[in-house]
């Protein structure tokens, strides 16, 4: 009504479920756009001859070639496009923090709303995918080198994608029993629907990527033993698999979970479906969920649809500095999680079976800034308080699965046990071995491990074509 | 997809299973172990390799109906097949050339994980006592294969059905009073029997290492699941373990986690069980 008057209209606006009814269940909270909303959205666009927006994405989407698309209707040319520089658009089209990247610089944000990238991005995705346009592109003809991807996760799926068309032969080594690393066991389905992961899994196997599962390199083979038998190159994308616990007073205590197992049972193992499927997990009427990021909303609303009373938030800082997505914050809003800002815990207090009862916190003020340029919190003194709780869940970031390290001692660490590499090519102190995602960087996002990945995929194929001339 | 070459009933609701994983077989050690999910809708299941054979490629394990997951796993049959079987997961039980003389000890099911550490503690020339014992004779496991890899055999159950009536620990005092030197003691089984052992042994000062199996998920340090206090530190059993020194366990701790979903576990079992009579009535 009235959007078409002098003014610019603003963004037109993602449709999803009412809240009340969506902490009832696990579908996805957002439906997406119409085309008629798509298209208008994607009119808003004003081409700028000089784009912000690529740059502004790990993976160089080509923006606005996209949205132009979107806005002529031609919404498969549109997902076309996407994929020429992403092969797993309907996945980043939900989880990626835009507002922080590409939608950032976007020069309609200056006055008004920026265009909504992601929103388009996920509405042209899902239309090629739901009208079944999907075509599987034609891959270059085979090099006969073969490269050995280990994790499933975003950053390997990106190398696996990238090397297939390339014509390298690509095998993928998963540890758990089903492929997409945290697409699958940590991203819960109200944000990203695992028929989507898989549908994009399955976009990959069709251009030729071969995926084994139950397979922990390291354990069942080194990367030594891939290097000697049948790879001519490896890239590790094992994600930050070491989940991280505060060192305080209780913190094993039944009821103490790290989001990792809290997240995995309940999206990977299903045990929101309990007891259809065999996997139980606490469901709290009282949850505490440490952290302030994507994960730790992640948890509180997965508390929230298990059917907790208060699903609280406890985080260090102030709203400010959550490094969650701008959305997952106003979704959690609108669910009725309760924040605790500028609260730092000091010890769980248990009863005397071991159970949790209540979580003990201290109130922050903010000091000077770090080194990550967010203001420190401060412990105020004596200003200790309680919140009764019977679920606490730490979310407080992961660190780097020491499995593969540990196994090939030549792959260089940092003092965090993270793999070191060189940043423009992804390549590790040993031959032949590439690394990239949070194994690199510990626990980050999607799309930067995608980004890595597109590096890593570049640098190898530049590595295999040089190693044929020797 | 994993094959399941057979499968037999050893004692009531306890369950062996031989399965192909030539994968496995090339990398497994004693005191290792798998994860199993035998379905979508399954558990993730930690479970000791009890035997390997490398030639055929395949591992066996013993499975004892506890859970919902569990007792699906005892309904499979020969020729049958199951979706998932990671590993092998975990530290290889600490084993030197010789050690001298080594007391084993098996409670129950824990007899399973202790065979193949039995066997290759015998294959490097140490005098093995084993010490096997279970709540009846019925329920008493691998009696036989115990026997091959032991110096010498004991046996205890607590209803006397069968060998000295009462605890192995019962029998591990004897050992003690008759002034046997014991090097080292490796005992698996309930947490109830392994607390009891290292109760007796810690003033002794007799190294004694035991293997947890406590609940778990993923098994690579993932999550964090399994978590126990070993000298006042966290560690994960399912990559720093699963075997501790028993001396330095917080089993308090131990005891109070195992317990997190007893509730959830008699509903899922309960249901299952259920399901499992309406399919023999059919």
């Amino acid at each position: 009504m009235g959007d078409e008057k002098k003014k610019r209209p603003g963004r037109e606006k993602m449709p999803s479920q009412n809240p009340k009814k969506r902490i009832k269940n696990f579908n996805e909270v957002n439906f997406g756009y119409t085309p008629e909303k798509a298209i208008k959205e994607a009119k808003r666009c004003i081409q700028c001859k000089n784009p912000k927006c690529n740059p502004g994405c790990p993976v160089n989407i080509k923006i606005p070639d996209f949205i132009d698309l979107i806005a002529k209707g031609e919404f498969v040319a549109a997902a076309r496009k996407i994929k020429e520089d992403n092969a797993l658009p309907a996945i980043c089209g939900r989880v990626c923090p835009q507002e922080e990247q590409c939608e950032i610089v976007c020069v309609l944000g200056v006055k008004g709303e920026p265009i909504a990238i992601g929103h388009l991005e996920r509405f042209a995705a899902d239309y090629e995918r739901e009208k079944n346009h999907v075509e599987i592109p034609k891959v270059a003809k085979p090099t006969g080198k073969r490269v050995a991807v280990v994790g499933s996760g975003p950053a390997s799926l990106t190398v696996a994608g990238d090397l297939v068309q390339l014509g390298h032969e690509v095998t993928i080594f998963e540890g758990l029993h089903k492929p997409g690393g945290v697409l699958v066991y940590g991203i819960p389905e109200f944000r990203l629907p695992k028929a989507i992961v898989k549908a994009e899994i399955d976009y990959l196997k069709k251009m030729g990527v071969k995926i084994e599962c139950n397979s922990i390199i390291g354990k069942l083979k080194s990367v030594d033993e891939l290097l000697e038998n049948d790879f001519d190159a490896v890239f590790i994308g094992t994600g930050a698999g070491l989940p991280y616990f505060m060192e305080i007073p209780g913190k094993n205590l039944n009821g103490v979970y790290s989001a990792n197992e809290y997240l995995t049972r309940s999206n990977l193992m299903k045990a929101y479906l309990f007891p259809e499927y065999d996997t139980p997990i606490i469901r709290g009427k009282n949850v505490a969920v440490i952290g302030g990021g994507n994960t730790a909303l992640d948890a509180v609303r997965t508390a929230i649809r298990l059917g907790a009373d208060n699903g609280y938030i406890v985080y260090r800082r102030s709203k400010k500095e959550m490094p969650a997505r701008d959305e997952e914050i106003m979704h959690a809003e609108e669910e009725g999680v309760q924040f605790h800002f500028l609260c730092n815990p000091v010890r769980i207090i248990g009863n005397k079976d071991g159970w949790v009862k209540a979580i003990e916190c201290l109130r922050m003020e903010l000091g000077e800034p770090d080194e990550s340029g967010r203001r420190r919190p401060v412990p105020i003194e004596g200003s200790e308080f309680q919140l009764k709780v019977d679920t606490v869940v730490f979310a407080i970031g992961t660190g780097a699965n020491p499995i593969i390290p540990k196994t090939t001692p030549d792959i260089k660490t940092s003092k965090w046990g993270t793999i070191l590499v060189n940043e423009e090519t992804g390549e590790t102190s040993k031959r032949g071995v590439f690394a990239g995602g949070d194994i690199v960087t510990g626990g980050a996002t999607v799309i930067l491990a995608m980004g890595a990945g597109r590096k890593a995929s570049a640098a190898i194929d530049k590595y295999l074509r040089d190693e044929n001339k020797d | 997809m994993f094959k399941i070459l057979e499968k037999k009933e050893l004692a009531p609701q306890t369950y062996m299973l031989r399965i192909k994983a030539p994968e496995i077989t090339k990398k497994a050690k004693p005191g290792q172990f798998v994860i199993f999910c035998i379905d979508e809708k399954a558990e993730r299941i930690p479970i000791t390799i009890a035997d390997i054979d490398k030639n055929e490629g395949s591992i066996t394990v013993l499975v004892q109906e506890v859970g919902a997951s569990t007792l699906r796993i005892g309904m499979l049959k020969k020729g049958g097949s199951i979706l998932s079987i990671v590993g092998p997961l975990g530290v290889p039980t600490h084993i030197e050339e010789k050690i001298g003389n080594v007391v084993c000890m098996g409670g129950g099911f824990g007899i399973a994980a202790l065979h193949p550490i039995a066997k290759k503690l015998k294959e490097l020339g140490n005098n093995v006592i084993s010490i096997i014992g279970a709540r009846s004779k019925n329920l008493l496991l691998m009696e036989k294969e115990m026997k091959e890899t032991s110096t010498s055999l004991k046996i205890s159950t607590d209803d006397g059905s069968y060998g000295q009536h009462g605890f192995v620990t019962d029998i591990l005092k004897n050992l003690i009073e008759e002034g046997i030197k014991i090097d080292r003691i490796y005992a698996i089984g309930p947490v109830p029997m392994m607390r009891a052992v290292c109760n007796m042994t810690k003033p002794l000062k007799i190294k004694t290492y035991i293997s947890l199996n406590p609940i778990m998920v993923d098994g690579t340090g993932m999550c964090g699941g399994c978590r126990v206090t070993v000298k006042g530190e966290t560690k994960f059993a399912c990559v720093d373990g699963p075997d501790f020194d028993g001396h330095e366990v917080d089993f308090d701790e131990l005891v109070k986690r195992q317990a997190v979903y007893k509730k959830d576990e008699e509903i899922s079992y309960k249901i299952a069980k259920e399901k499992q009579l309406m399919r023999k009535e059919r």
